[in-house]
């Protein structure tokens, strides 16, 4: 998991140390009393104090004060923080953990070079990602593959492969979805319900199309139209997670203006698939503060954000009728929903109100799984070890579907299931409730 | 600030080196950043950084990193979650902190005899996940139980709200497998209920680590309760409430669990979670009761017109489990709350005999208003464990001394009114001055000689409980680390 090389070194004629990101009383929230501990995968996994909230709170704290040095060790602690935020739901004390560390990343990118290879590997992340024509030209050649079906022989071959290099190989989805394209306009089937809007989002159509498609077709069936504006952006989590703020900044800035209704009238919910992205937009008036052109407007847009499956049990959801085999499906948490954004409860209704599915709860359901945004490009050892202790719950929990409520921790879980051969599917709570309408 | 501690350069490279031999790279810290996490637990005024942390996964490995430290002849803390409140695992002289928090393996689980042997590192809560299928659970469940571990636990001889009926740590522990000072490895009692000799099991509960280092432990597990009731009662005054819990302990009812919660920590947990508690009430009293359903109802009337009788204003009884587990989330996570109350707290841990309460209690209420100081109540009241939390701002020295004053006089109270300076906390670092509050030096000579039998070179956690002339931790303004 070593990332240090002798490239590291601080930058020079960088500001100087003392200079702080967080408000001493944001730091003094924390009694230290290490509640937080067991909701911190990384600290679970690796058992070091260093890597755990509360450690990651005092090395903070001590790099603010100035009385510890900003060296490989320090960094290193701060960036396998997955940015779950489990430990936000686990502290009694109501430490801001996540405002903590997105304020630190930034402090961080201006004082201390990071060695080669990771600068590269990031960057790498950061300029495609986000960009979804970029990202379609990168993956051009593997659709292609796909379609020759060399990369079907590939996987076969996956199981030789050491056990490094295993998971970083089953991180190919299996199959490769095609892109979707999202309409600017998608009429509701049937009677119309409601309007909304909908965030495309970066890598979501064209990496994970046909969870895409799912969440066209079962919002349409649920008598939503559905618009997608068309200059609307990455929500800049990626590059907020990485201390990129500025690029996050004018991502979001971006949205605002592409978000902006038309016409007066009620304000139409704004609808994300990504848990990742909904957290990220639902705090957009928090990262725009300093903005006066779009503060104000990006608490409007903020307060109007919900997840999918939030929107499907308001409206309420239209039950699909379809019998369906007896199924039992266990729930993970994505982070970004259950930690950041409180969401626990609408993905579980819409999947207990499924035919034939019997909801049972697994062990450390809402334990982060490892994928974290690029976390699993950055940090591929220890998410592989994140995904392992996952897949031994998976397996543990007898069921005979995994459902979630973001594409990348499907990916990155079955990514773990495939590394270690176990044949269970995960899929996306919209992918499960397009099937059931499709009968 | 030196990280070396005690430890020269050259002795800690050498150290270093050797223990790499033992647990590989991965397992020995030795980065400035790694050490500095470890420089406090819970109590965070004393503060001193480990010179080197190593992170064995085996009693082997704990046994060969121990007799390592023994040839070096350096002194070593033992660590497991760091929740502890008494500044326990400070390393202060001890450079080398041995940790156990890769050490979470359940060893054996024997669902007939109802036993399980559990890893020092294993969390507390996380055994009676691993048993509740089979109907059982272990039962001394302290607030901290999500984080902290069973070698802890037997280190502190922890206890919680359900060890009332059910009694501390040392009435759940059949035996432990023991690291001793010079390396070797020892197993004390046994997998059954009572073994011939000594109770050396006993004695290990609540040492602190100056034993050695607990690898393993064989826990005692009992069946879930076939059904509980959980009361919510509600009183004007804290003197009611308390009356009350003399009342039902006297009429011959054993709670499972039978606590009291203030005003002002009633407070600070309706503003954290808005669990629905009565902020304008005087004080609550969380009632549980365990038993075979038939009864159960029937003790429940009998407890509730106890309260009626002591003056209770109100009562609710939690319709399901999902109330019962948000009540038991608020007291909990109860000290955590009053971090939004106030900049800074102060927990104090003393007991006195529970039909001391009353007293215990005006005389905490004196204490406070002749030092000027807010302080909050939430304890074990069935045991007779208080927990008066100080409430201040660290950033007042002035107020900062009249703390630490008014903590050693209600802990002096309570050893006037027949109890102890402390009840589940330890005494670490924390109550090393107050020990003499209730042991003559007699007393303090002969836990001594205990000692020197299991560690003669008094090299497992020195420092801690006795006072010791060696000290080189750096003092700090209470909980809170020091404002600007
Ligand atoms: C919010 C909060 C609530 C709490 N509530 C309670 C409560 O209700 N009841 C209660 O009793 N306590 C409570 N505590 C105190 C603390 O959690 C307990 O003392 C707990 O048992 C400590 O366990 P730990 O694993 O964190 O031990 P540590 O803090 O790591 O160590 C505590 C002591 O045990 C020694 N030690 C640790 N592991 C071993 C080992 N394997 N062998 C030998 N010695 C060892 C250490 O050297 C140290 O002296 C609370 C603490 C907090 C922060
Ligand atoms: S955000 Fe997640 S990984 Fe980071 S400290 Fe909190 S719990 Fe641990
Ligand atoms: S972050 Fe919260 S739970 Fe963790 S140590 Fe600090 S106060 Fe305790």
């Amino acid at each position: 998991m070593s990332e240090r090389g002798p490239m590291d070194a601080p930058v020079e004629g960088a500001p100087l140390a003392g200079a702080g990101f967080a408000p001493e009383a944001a730091f003094l929230d924390c009694v230290h009393c290490g509640l937080c501990h067991s909701a911190c995968p990384t600290y679970v996994e690796l058992g070091t104090e260093a890597d755990s909230p509360r450690g990651r709170i005092h090395l903070m704290h001590a790099l603010q004060d100035g009385t510890l040095p900003l060296d490989a060790a320090a960094v290193q602690h701060l960036d396998l923080c997955l940015g779950c935020r489990g430990c936000e739901t686990a502290c009694p004390s109501g430490v801001h953990y996540g405002a903590l560390i997105e304020a630190a990343r930034p402090w961080i990118e201006e004082r201390y070079r990071r060695p080669v290879t990771t600068r590269l590997r990031r960057g790498l992340a950061l300029t495609i990602l986000p960009y979804p024509r970029r990202l379609r030209l990168a993956l051009a050649p593997l659709h292609f593959l796909e379609r020759l079906g060399v990369l079907a022989v590939a996987r076969t071959l996956l199981r030789q492969l050491p056990a490094r290099w295993r998971y970083r190989a089953s991180l190919l989805p299996d199959p490769l979805p095609a892109p979707a394209a999202v309409p600017l306009e998608t009429p509701a089937r049937g009677v119309e319900r409601t309007c909304v809007q909908l965030l495309v989002g970066c890598v979501m159509p064209e990496l994970f199309g046909d969870t895409v498609r799912s969440t066209l077709e079962v919002l349409a069936r649920n008598g939503c139209r559905i618009l997608a504006p068309a200059d609307q952006v990455c929500c800049g989590a990626l590059s907020l997670h990485a201390g990129d703020r500025a690029t996050a900044v004018r991502l979001a800035c971006a949205n605002v203006d592409a978000f902006e209704p038309r016409a007066a009238g009620p304000a139409i919910p704004l609808v994300v698939n990504a848990s990742g992205c909904g957290a990220m937009m639902k705090e957009y008036a928090a990262l725009l503060a300093d903005e006066p052109a779009h503060a104000e407007r990006a608490a409007r847009l903020a307060a109007r954000v919900e997840d999918a499956t939030e929107l499907l049990v308001r409206l309420p959801l239209a039950a699909p009728r379809a019998a369906a085999p007896a199924r039992r499906v266990a729930y993970h948490d994505p982070c970004h929903l259950a930690h950041a954004q409180g969401v626990r409860q609408p993905p579980r209704a819409l999947l207990a109100s499924l035919p034939g599915v019997t909801l049972v709860s697994m062990a450390d359901e809402d334990l982060c799984c490892g994928s974290a945004g690029h976390y699993n490009v950055m940090h591929p050892d220890l998410a592989a070890r994140l995904a392992a202790r996952k897949v031994e719950a998976m397996r543990a929990s007898a069921v005979d579907v995994i459902a979630t409520a973001n594409a990348g921790c499907a990916l990155q879980l079955e990514a773990g299931l495939r590394a270690a051969g176990v044949a269970l599917r995960v899929r996306h709570v919209l992918d499960l409730l397009a099937d059931a309408y499709r009968g | 600030m030196s990280i070396q501690g005690p430890l020269g350069a050259a002795a800690r490279a050498r150290l270093q080196r050797a223990l790499v031999a033992v647990v590989g790279a991965d397992g020995v810290l030795a980065d400035a950043a790694d050490l500095r996490v470890y420089e406090c637990d819970g109590y965070t005024i004393e503060r001193s950084v480990p010179a080197l942390v190593v992170l064995p996964r085996t009693t082997d490995e704990v046994a060969r990193v121990v007799r390592l430290a023994a040839e070096a002849e350096v002194a070593f803390v033992p660590r497991g979650a760091g929740t502890g409140l008494s500044g326990g695992c400070l390393p202060g002289e001890a450079p080398l902190m041995i940790c156990t928090s890769r050490m979470r393996r359940i060893r054996m689980l024997d669902v007939a005899n109802r036993r399980v042997v559990a890893e020092a590192g294993v969390v507390n809560a996380t055994v009676s996940r691993a048993v509740r299928d089979a109907g059982l659970y272990y039962v001394p469940d302290p607030s901290s139980q999500n984080a902290c571990t069973i070698g802890g636990n037997v280190a502190e001889n922890s206890g919680g709200p359900h060890t009332l009926k059910y009694g501390v740590t040392t009435n759940h522990v059949l035996g432990v497998e023991l690291v001793l000072a010079d390396g070797e490895v020892v197993e004390l009692g046994g997998v059954i209920e009572d073994t011939p000799g000594y109770d050396l099991t006993g004695v290990v509960c609540g040492s602190e680590g100056t034993f050695g280092i607990v690898t393993a432990a064989t826990l005692r597990l009992e069946p879930l309760p076939e059904a509980v009731t959980t009361l919510l009662a509600v009183f004007e005054t804290v003197a009611a409430a308390t009356a009350t819990v003399s009342r039902i302990i006297a009429a011959g009812i054993v709670p499972a669990a039978l606590e009291m919660m203030d005003r002002t920590i009633v407070e600070a947990i309706e503003a954290a979670y808005h669990a629905g508690f009565p902020t304008d009430a005087g004080a609550v009293l969380i009632i549980e009761l365990d038993g075979p359903a038939a009864g159960l109802p029937a003790l429940a009337a009998r407890v509730e017109e106890l309260c009626r009788v002591g003056g209770m204003r109100s009562v609710r009884t939690a319709a399901d489990e999902a109330e019962r587990a948000a009540i038991w989330k608020s007291r909990k996570r109860a000290f955590g709350a009053v971090g939004r109350l106030s900049p800074s707290y102060c927990t104090q841990d003393g007991v006195v005999p529970r039909t001391r309460l009353p007293e215990i209690l005006m005389r905490i209420e004196e204490i406070g208003a002749r030092y000027g100081l807010r302080i909050g109540n939430v304890f074990h009241a069935g045991d007779g464990n208080i927990h008066p939390v100080i409430l201040f701002d660290e950033r007042d020295r002035a107020e900062t001394a009249r703390v630490l004053s008014a903590g050693r006089e209600i802990l002096a109270a309570c050893v006037a009114l027949g109890g102890s300076i402390t009840g589940e906390h330890g005494i670490g670092v924390e109550k090393i001055r107050e020990l003499g509050l209730s042991f003559g030096p007699d007393d303090l000579a002969l836990m001594r000689r205990l000692r020197g039998v299991f560690d003669p070179a008094g090299r497992a956690n020195p420092g801690k409980i006795f006072p010791t002339a060696a000290g080189c931790t750096e003092q700090r303004a209470p909980r809170r680390q020091a404002a600007l």
